[in-house]
């Protein structure tokens, strides 16, 4: 029984080596869709799990708490450190830290050095949460947010930039506006996410980014919190909900003049982008693979009737229809297999080549479900378009398929 | 009729027509016939005369409009087209005019290829299609493609495809008609000598010297049988 599926495979693979042109147009439909899809969910899902492992640093057990933000992006609502205060005494939450933006002035300046590091405020707890430790020097520390020191922690980028080296760096004093800020730390180097480059911020203490802009009347506020029991993360959420809108003096049908979100409802958000994205272009690639296999029927229907005697000598020699069946689909099989295999090396390199090219854009990644459904679609085209041409040929009448000229 | 033990194959008022823009054609005409094991049989006549119809219907590679085929005492009229590529495939060994070897495959594959229908192993397939190559006198040409072979050697190499079965007949519809004089001799005399082994053979042929090889000759004019002559 083995030896018509060996022998299938042998004829089939000698059937496409003789006529190489022609069996690579049959797939290019195949190769150019399992191309496309690869390329588009290597890209996809590259970014998704580079988005993921930032967010993965903070742990499931971590509440974003945001100011609200109106139509056109302007903050709307206010979180104060009164606010903070108040969620501290909050039970579940075992600790809470804020960080804001400061937009005061352009950079940061080293001699004449000047570069424009993204500024932040932060609590000594967002090392932790942030993954961010020191190289060299050391993070902020509670002193330094109770004393309100002008210290600042550099990113590693920013350290560069300014022509700083890591020897040097410490106790440099940089710019900042009016300010001077004296560097206590450089990070270890993060890499880039989403153009973002990592490495490109300076962090304050908090205390001290408040009282640099004390006169702006909205300054960014994040407040990261952690939950002491993650299985009651809803219930804090709840809680911190209600400690908000009772503190912020919001009434029954009032909303939120903040947002709250889990470290894993952003997940799920990106998630849910990306498999849309995903299922969007895979629509694209289905409708590709379709007129691949059409392709593939379409030459398999005139290879059929082109050895129609061929056929006609296996018939007299005692091939059944299953026989010539199982022949001319292996081949289809075969064709559009191989035009799944080109295709998804060729759309793993156009992958890496698309993430290569486009500045800060996080490497590719081809999940393995992607290389299963990939050679699984192109298989599945191979077996349904090649049925007909298949059963086309099995029927042939042995006496008059001798008798084609 | 008789109940020969030694029939092989029984026709019995055999009719093969084909209707062509209103008009019938009776390409084989109420043919009644027996073979028996180990006959050298020539089916002659003019051409047109309804050989290779006939030929094709024992081959079971065509059906008969009327009557009944007897192969080895089993009736094959009727028989789905799975039964009769089982029959065409283990009982019948058929050569025909112009080869008809399978253009991608080498002389050695030719010959396995009907053992593959068989489901037998690849090294058995070998061995026995070397061996039948060997008899038929092409060992030192298996590798060659039948594009690489001249004609004489072609036809080896479809008698030694229809002989790796051990059919129980070999059918050869006008084996010699595209080979030269000397050629033609050489497998008449393979003909001869695979008779002389016991194989039952039954040839079609319009050279009537060719067909006084045979010890049988069966005349065909208009679809019927005219003549049905034993010179041994
Ligand atoms: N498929 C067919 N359709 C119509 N007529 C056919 C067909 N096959 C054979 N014939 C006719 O049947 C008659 C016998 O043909 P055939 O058996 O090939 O003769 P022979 O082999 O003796 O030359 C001829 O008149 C031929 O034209
Ligand atoms: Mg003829």
């Amino acid at each position: 029984m083995l030896s018509i599926w060996a022998e299938g495979l042998r004829s089939a693979l000698q059937a496409i080596a003789t006529n190489k042109l022609r069996s690579f147009l049959t797939s290019l439909g195949i190769i150019i869709g399992v191309a496309s899809i690869i390329a588009v969910v290597s890209l996809v899902q590259g970014l998704e799990k580079s988005i993921t492992s930032q967010f993965e640093g903070y742990g499931s057990n971590t509440l974003f708490i945001q100011q609200q933000r109106d139509k056109f992006g302007q903050l709307t609502g206010e979180l104060s450190n009164h606010d903070l205060e108040t969620l501290k005494n909050i039970e579940g939450i075992a600790a809470i830290s804020p960080q804001t933006f400061l937009f005061e002035y352009s950079g940061l300046i080293y001699g004449s050095t000047e570069y424009s590091a993204d500024v932040i405020g932060v609590m000594p707890e967002f090392a932790e949460m942030d993954n961010s430790y020191p190289e060299v020097g050391r993070f902020i520390t509670n002193a330094d947010a109770n004393n309100r020191k002008k210290v600042v922690v550099i990113g590693d980028k920013v350290r560069e930039e300014l022509g700083l080296t890591r020897e040097n760096a410490i106790g440099a004093f940089l710019r900042y506006g009016p300010h001077w800020l004296k560097v206590i730390g450089v990070l270890e180097p993060k890499g880039k996410l989403l153009g973002q480059d990592l490495d490109s911020y300076a962090y304050i203490p908090y205390t001290t980014a408040v009282s640099l802009m004390g006169y702006q009347r909205k300054p960014m506020v994040v407040f990261v919190g952690r939950v002491a029991n993650v299985d009651h993360i809803d219930a804090v959420r709840d809680q911190v909900i209600s400690t908000l809108r009772r503190e912020h003096g919001l009434s029954g049908d009032d909303e939120n003049d903040f947002s709250i979100q889990s470290s894993d409802q952003v997940l799920d958000t990106i998630g849910q982008v990306t498999s849309v994205i995903t299922l969007v272009f895979g629509g694209i690639v289905g409708i590709s693979l379709l007129v691949g296999g059409i392709g593939i029927m379409n030459i398999m229907l005139v290879s059929v009737t082109e050895r129609t005697r061929e056929i006609g000598i296996c018939k007299a020699l005692g091939a059944t229809r299953a026989d010539i069946l199982l022949q001319f689909l292996i081949e289809a099989v075969v064709i559009s297999m191989i035009g799944g295999l080109i295709g998804l090396a060729l759309g793993y390199g156009l992958g890496i080549g698309i993430a290569a090219m486009i500045p800060n854009f996080p490497p590719s990644e081809v999940p393995l479900w992607a290389i299963a459904l990939a050679i699984g679609f192109s298989t599945g085209t191979g077996v349904v378009f090649g049925i007909l041409p298949a059963a086309k040929a099995s029927r042939l009448d042995p006496i008059d398929a001798l008798r084609y000229e | 009729m008789s109940s020969d033990p030694h029939v092989l194959i029984r026709l019995v008022d055999v009719s093969k027509h084909y209707v062509m823009g209103g008009e019938t054609l009776h390409a084989l005409d109420q043919v009644s016939l027996d073979i028996r094991q180990n006959e050298y049989a020539a089916i002659i006549g003019a051409s047109g005369s309804g050989k290779s119809t006939m030929m094709n219907i024992i081959g079971c590679l065509d059906t008969a409009s009327n009557g009944v085929y007897e192969l080895d005492k089993k009736n094959v009229s009727g028989l789905t087209p799975n039964e009769l590529a089982g029959i065409r495939n283990k009982k019948i060994g058929f050569i025909f005019q112009t080869f008809n070897l399978l253009p991608r495959l080498t002389a050695l594959q030719n010959v396995m290829q009907p053992l593959i229908y068989q489901r037998v192993s690849l090294s058995e397939r070998r061995e026995r299609a070397t061996q039948v190559l060997d008899k038929v006198g092409l060992s030192s040409r298996m590798g060659h493609l039948p594009s690489e072979l001249s004609g004489g050697q072609r036809q080896r190499v479809a008698i030694a495809r229809a002989l790796v079965t051990n059919p129980s007949i070999l059918l050869a519809d006008e084996p010699t008609g595209n080979l030269d004089s000397s050629t033609t001799a050489d497998i008449l005399d393979l003909f001869d000598a695979l008779h002389h082994e016991g194989q039952t053979i039954v040839m079609v042929t319009h050279e009537p010297d060719i067909a006084d090889r045979c010890h049988r000759q069966i005349r065909l004019f208009d679809g019927k049988i005219i003549s049905d002559e034993r010179n041994r």
